[in-house]
């Protein structure tokens, strides 16, 4: 990670569409990458450009009602909320992910939100967490994010809760809102047992002094893991079975 | 329905007991409709681990009946559904039913379980107590019955990823509960039981301390299919316990609760759980059990308690347990308990079982209203002693947990029993309303090289766990003639079957191969799979990778997998040789020999005449009754002298009933359907008659004690004695010392003789209404009141009989002092030795069986146990069979019992031999001997070795051959083994093919195909 002497590395996605200045004045620790809409912007993607060491990612669409391609700036507002979710889970402060919707005509240059995030990002300073930490929580919220049931949920978001679900009822945004907090939890900390398990083989006490979590809490995901064919049993040391992770198909 | 009558039944519960009912209704020629509220059958059994006392699987042995029931061409299975009434009367009934929606089309769907795999909302799995999560759409296990997945409405979304992802399109979202109404002659209630609610015994900590589990979760935590994968774990924190306590009578005997009766298994399933529980654990575990009575009254109970105690070292501790508490840092328990001497004390435990007790089923108001029939205090179904299967409505049967806490094998006869008094009602629509199951023209396959189809059954992880099935899959694809090969994860489930049909055809395979486990459990299952695909059912083999690889191999991954290989291999070798077998018919003759003219042998031969059979009861006394003449009141109040006279009466006059009294059976021959047996007739004249069946109800006998001065002192009765001075107004002793155990739970005879605690306390009680001054002390070593029969222990004990233990080290003494009684035995509260003079003492005597059971097992060809009571083919599921088809066995030949359970064995017994007698030609199994009567030299020592009597010498163009009666033969093989010739070939076992195997283990069958 960055040390607080140096500026800290900026990536952002861009929208083709988004802040047509000609020439745009950006800050030398900001990099951009262009992309068609921002509603391409995978959120596995996103915490994969945090693991490559990119200390704030900014994401740059248009504002509603404004979109190129009709509304793919609402889906990157839903995918960005997620991914905030999955970043306080790995203990990253979610202030590192910023959405930046801005209007067609919009006045202020590019540079100077760039700035204004780049300033931020410093003010947080360096990530929280230690380098192996740091590691095993990205990659474990990547691999969630990249893992069929919350990509599912966060395809269906749309539908289900603003035209109808199979039942023809609408389920009301914080009803959706907190089965999602549940999902995103539980698989954050599933894909987390499955990381530090496929190190070693690890007991459910170690795993919850790891996680911060009770014992009974993990043996749980680990019924659930092994259901899905994520883990199984090693061995058994003394009175303590070890798990180890399986390879996800 | 000439008659206004119909010919089906409704099942309302599809656990084990309306199971089996619905199985002998189905296969004696009557449709069935069974009614499910959950969304598949199996009931509790199907959530057990290991069932006592023969630690079988329980999920093994359950399975074929699942799949016989659900594949039954006579059952329909009506699942997640609800009876919401019924009008008419016995005989034509209307039934009203709500089925419903599980959002699944169930013609459609398959049970893939794609939908499962990819659905994103997790709800609490209740098939596995909470302990785990199960997504929104599901089944509730793999094997389940019909296996047709069900959305969980509460908890899906609609995200409609199931219906995109289902190949066969079967989701349906707009799918609305429907009502259907059935038109049945009679009515069968299973609706079991619903475990205790621990929360509600709220001192033992249960929902709070996270390591208090139920026994129902701790079968689920002993389970190899369960959350934990069968290794023992303590929820809190993952860690294998060192230290378990169970807890006995939660729930049960409990007066606060209101729960007085016993729950009658907890005993028993809590001492399995330990055994299972020690052996599931690799490191050293103890296990104590906290008890009030150790209830094991069942037949062999005792043998296993001892062995639980001597064999596993589980500690068994008398007591009461007031609480449990946590140590919050640990997760440990301490048990707060009162000792026998009253003292308080506690221990630390790593995690507790708490055994909870039976409850009736849930909305069971709801359901007796739709059924209209009353229930008792319990809110059980209201039955008699005399009537145990007879609800208060005509027509409507029970069986099972719902009349009162049962054990499986109690529910299972209870079952066939209900079956019967259905099938009475409605005899005459036999065979109207069934479907004669068609199978399609058999292939012939003689002119064709041989294409092996194998499939491999993962077993869950019983195999797949251990060995690499894939890894043997491809494998199997190597060998010669082997044309395709697949892995399942149960072989055995209803979608397999489909799918190896499908790939019969698809692969045009003419030989089958299934590697999973047992044939003796699973290999008709697969015959009918291969015959409803066109094959002969004996171009079929398996190879057990189970019991006989992943099992015994379980810590050595890769020599299980390469055995499993040759095991493979040399069926496969085996395969290539079969050859398609005919199944020999037989002719039944309709007509049932009854031995014994006791309350059981008079009820089977009545039930059986009731659905038009003829019967010969042949009774050795002069007079009809056994047992029953020396009982003259029962706890429960009904009058058993008078219930005698009638059916002594229905008997006599029934005109299909042949009644021999004073006569024995002294010869059996023949085989099912077509038995020839000889009676030696009261004159000494012998008569022969032809039946179809045979039951034996011979009865037992009051053991006639050798200790306590009985024979002696004439002041030493036993219990009967007891009674019948009581019923003859000759009683009038103040005070009273009984001794209980007399002949039982000793060296000679280990086991309990179960009734006697009743016959104890209700001779106590009958003494204190005469008298309520009159002492009473019972000197007991558990008393076994169990069920219901816990109340008037109760009632005995409030009104002043004095209840004394006693252990083996410290037995009472009887002694004669100067012409007076003294009784002194150690008091354990006081902790002193303590003497009584009583005016007389009552040994409760033990029930011995019939000494003419060695004889009639001989003649019959059955076993008998080491006690000498007749031993039937399964202890839990086949209760009233014996192992050689057509001979059935009911009440005290069987073990000791009260007499509603005689009477629902009886009627048991009748339902299953209804189940042949009802057939015109029987199927029997087609591996059999066959003599080439050229080579034959007609020496006959096949004769002489037959153990069956299977071999008959005929004489052929002037030449004396042997013939092989195929409905006698067994398939062992035996003849052609000794054939000094060679002429005897057993089919499916011919030395060609045995050898084949040998060759094929040592490899020499791949060098040979290269």
């Amino acid at each position: 990670m960055s040390q607080d002497s140096h500026p800290p590395r900026i990536v952002c996605f861009m929208c083709n569409w988004a802040f047509c200045e000609e020439e745009m004045r950006i800050p030398y620790n900001v990099d951009v990458i262009r992309v068609m809409c921002i509603g391409r912007m995978d959120p596995a993607l996103v915490l994969e450009t945090f693991i490559k060491g990119f200390e704030g990612v900014m994401l740059v669409g248009c504002k509603p009602p404004d979109c190129h391609f009709v509304d793919g700036n609402l889906h990157a507002e839903r995918a960005v909320k997620m991914l905030k979710k999955l970043l306080a889970l790995a203990g990253l402060e979610p202030e590192r992910l910023k959405l930046l919707l801005v209007a067609p005509l919009e006045e202020r240059a590019f540079s100077h939100y760039a700035k204004e995030f780049s300033e931020e990002i410093w003010r947080l300073g360096n990530s929280p967490l230690k380098k192996d930490e740091f590691i095993a929580n990205l990659t474990a919220a990547k691999e969630a994010a990249s893992a069929f049931r919350l990509r599912v949920l966060l395809g269906r978001e749309e539908e289900l809760t603003e035209f109808m679900n199979a039942y023809g009822e609408k389920i009301p945004e914080e009803e959706f809102d907190a089965l999602l907090d549940d999902v995103v939890k539980a698989e954050y900390i599933r894909y987390k047992i499955h990381y530090l398990t496929r190190i070693k083989p690890r007991s459910v006490k170690e795993l919850a002094q790891i996680l911060g979590l009770k014992p009974f809490a993990v043996l749980r995901h680990i019924t659930n893991m092994r259901r899905k064919g994520m883990i199984a049993l090693d061995r058994v040391e003394g009175y303590t079975p070890l798990y180890k992770a399986l390879e996800v198909r | 329905m000439a008659n206004g009558k119909v010919g089906a039944v409704l099942v309302v519960g599809g656990g084990v007991a309306g199971i089996q009912a619905a199985l002998d209704l189905a296969d004696s020629g009557f449709k069935v409709y069974m009614v499910d509220e959950s969304p598949s059958i199996g009931g509790v059994m199907a959530q057990l681990d290991k069932t006592f006392p023969t630690n079988d699987c329980s999920m093994c042995i359950l399975a074929p009946k699942l799949v016989a029931a659900g594949r039954h061409p006579n059952i329909s299975l009506i699942t997640n559904s609800e009876v919401l009434g019924l009008s008419g009367e016995a005989g034509n009934f209307e039934v009203k039913i709500r089925k419903r929606s599980r959002y699944i089309n169930e013609e459609k769907c398959n049970g893939c379980g794609l939908c499962a795999q990819k659905c994103p909302v997790e709800a609490i799995d209740t098939y596995n107590k909470g302990l785990t999560d199960r997504s929104a759409v599901y089944v509730e296990f793999p094997q389940a019955v019909p296996l047709r997945y069900k959305i969980d409405r509460e908890k899906c979304i609609g995200c409609k990823t199931c219906q995109e992802v289902c190949k066969a399109n079967a989701v349906e979202y707009d799918q609305k509960d429907s009502e259907i109404t059935l038109k049945v002659g009679a009515v069968i209630l299973a609706p079991g039981f619903e475990p205790f609610d621990a929360r509600l015994k709220s001192e033992y900590g249960y929902g709070r301390y996270a390591n208090v589990v139920t026994s129902i979760e701790f079968e689920r935590i002993l389970s190899a299919s369960g959350p934990y994968g069968g290794i023992v774990l303590r929820p809190s924190d993952g860690e294998i316990p060192r230290k378990i306590a169970f807890v006995q009578c939660v729930g049960s005997r409990d007066a606060q609760l209101g729960n007085l009766y016993c729950s009658a298994a907890c005993c028993m399933y809590s001492i399995k759980e330990a055994i299972i529980a020690k052996e599931h654990v690799p490191t050293k575990l103890d296990c104590t059990i906290f008890y009030m009575d150790i209830r094991a009254y069942g037949k062999e109970f005792d043998a296993y308690y001892k062995r639980a105690q001597e064999e596993y070292g589980i500690r068994f501790v008398r007591s009461r347990v007031a609480s449990i508490t946590e140590d919050p840092a640990t997760g440990n328990l301490f048990v707060h308990y009162v000792g026998e001497d009253e003292t308080p004390r506690v221990e630390e435990f790593d995690m507790v079982v708490l055994s909870t007790g039976m409850q009736p089923p849930k909305n069971v108001e709801k359901l007796a209203k739709a059924l209209g029939i009353k229930l008792n205090k319990y809110k059980f179904c209201e039955t008699g002693a005399f009537t145990p299967l007879e609800t208060s409505k005509p027509g409507v049967f029970v069986c099972g947990a719902f009349s009162s806490p049962k054990d499986i094998p109690e529910s299972v006869a209870q079952a066939s029993g209900a079956a019967a008094k259905a099938m009475a009602i409605i005899a005459p629509e036999r065979g109207k309303l069934v479907a004669v199951k068609e199978y399609p023209p058999e292939r012939d396959v003689s002119q064709e090289e041989p294409r092996i189809g194998v499939f491999i059954c993962h077993c869950g992880i019983n195999i797949g766990g251990i060995v690499r099935v894939p890894e043997v899959v491809e494998y199997a694809k190597t060998l010669p003639n082997v044309v395709y090969a697949e892995d399942n994860l149960y072989t055995c489930s209803d979608d397999t079957q489909k799918r190896i049909r499908e790939k019969i055809k698809e692969y045009n395979l003419n030989r089958v191969v299934v590697a999973s486990c047992t044939p003796r459990t699973h290999e008709p299952l697969f015959r009918e799979t291969v015959r409803e695909a066109g094959l002969n059912p004996y171009l079929f083999e398996m190879a057990n990778i189970r019991d006989q690889c992943s099992w015994v191999h379980m810590h050595e991954p890769d020599a299980a997998t390469e055995k499993a290989k040759d095991l493979v291999r040399s069926v496969v070798a085996k395969a290539r040789l079969l050859k398609p077998l005919k199944n020999p018919t037989v002719n039944v003759t309709p007509a049932a020999l009854v031995i014994g003219g006791g309350v059981a042998g008079m009820t089977a031969a009545l039930e059986l005449a009731n659905q038009g059979f003829e019967v010969h009861l042949v009774e050795r006394e002069k007079e009809l009754g056994g047992h029953l003449r020396k009982i003259y009141y029962l706890l429960e109040g009904e009058d058993p002298q008078d219930h005698l006279q009638k059916l002594v009466k229905a008997v006599m006059e029934n005109r299909l009933i042949h009644v021999y009294l004073g006569a024995e059976v002294v010869e059996v021959s023949g085989f099912v359907g077509n038995f020839k047996s000889k009676i030696r007739l009261n004159n000494g004249e012998e008569k022969q008659v032809e039946h179809g069946v045979v039951i034996v109800a011979t009865g037992a006998v009051e053991y006639k004690p050798k200790e306590y001065l009985y024979g002696v002192d004439p002041r030493v009765l036993t219990q009967h004695e007891l009674e019948e001075k009581i019923a003859k107004g000759r009683f009038n002793a103040r005070k009273v010392v009984m001794i209980q155990c007399v002949g039982a739970r000793n060296e000679e005879r280990p086991n309990c003789a179960r009734i006697c605690c009743g016959q104890a306390i209700k001779n106590a009680l009958k003494i204190k209404e005469l008298d309520p001054d009159a002492e009473v002390y019972i000197l007991y070593k558990d008393v076994r009141s169990y069920g219901f029969k816990e109340e008037y222990y109760r009632e005995a004990a409030n009104k002043g009989v004095i209840f004394i233990n006693y252990s083996d080290d410290r037995k009472p003494k009887v002694s004669n002092e100067g012409g007076k009684l003294k009784v002194s035995f150690y008091e354990p509260v006081l902790k002193q030795e303590i003497q009584i003079q009583p005016d007389i003492v009552v040994l409760s005597a033990a029930t011995i069986p019939n000494p003419d059971n060695k004889r009639i097992a001989e003649m019959l060809k059955v076993p008998l146990t080491k006690d000498g009571f007749f031993l039937e083919a399964h202890m839990k599921l086949r209760p009233v069979d014996f192992q050689t088809d057509g001979v059935f066995l009911c009440g005290m030949a069987h073990s000791p019992k009260y007499i509603d359970e005689s009477i629902a064995q009886a009627c048991a017994a009748a339902a299953r031999a209804a189940t042949i007698l009802s057939k015109k030609v029987l199927e029997m199994e087609g591996i059999v001997a066959k003599v080439d009567e050229d080579l034959c030299s007609g020496c006959k020592i096949c004769e002489s070795l037959c153990p069956y009597g299977a071999i008959e010498m005929l004489e052929k163009e002037g030449k004396t051959v042997a013939h092989v009666i195929e409905a006698l033969c067994k398939g062992c093989g035996v003849c052609g083994t000794a054939c000094p010739t060679k002429a005897i070939v057993l089919g499916h076992f011919t030395t060609e093919e045995i050898l084949a195997q040998v060759r094929a283990i040592m490899r020499e069958m791949e060098v040979a195909a290269k």
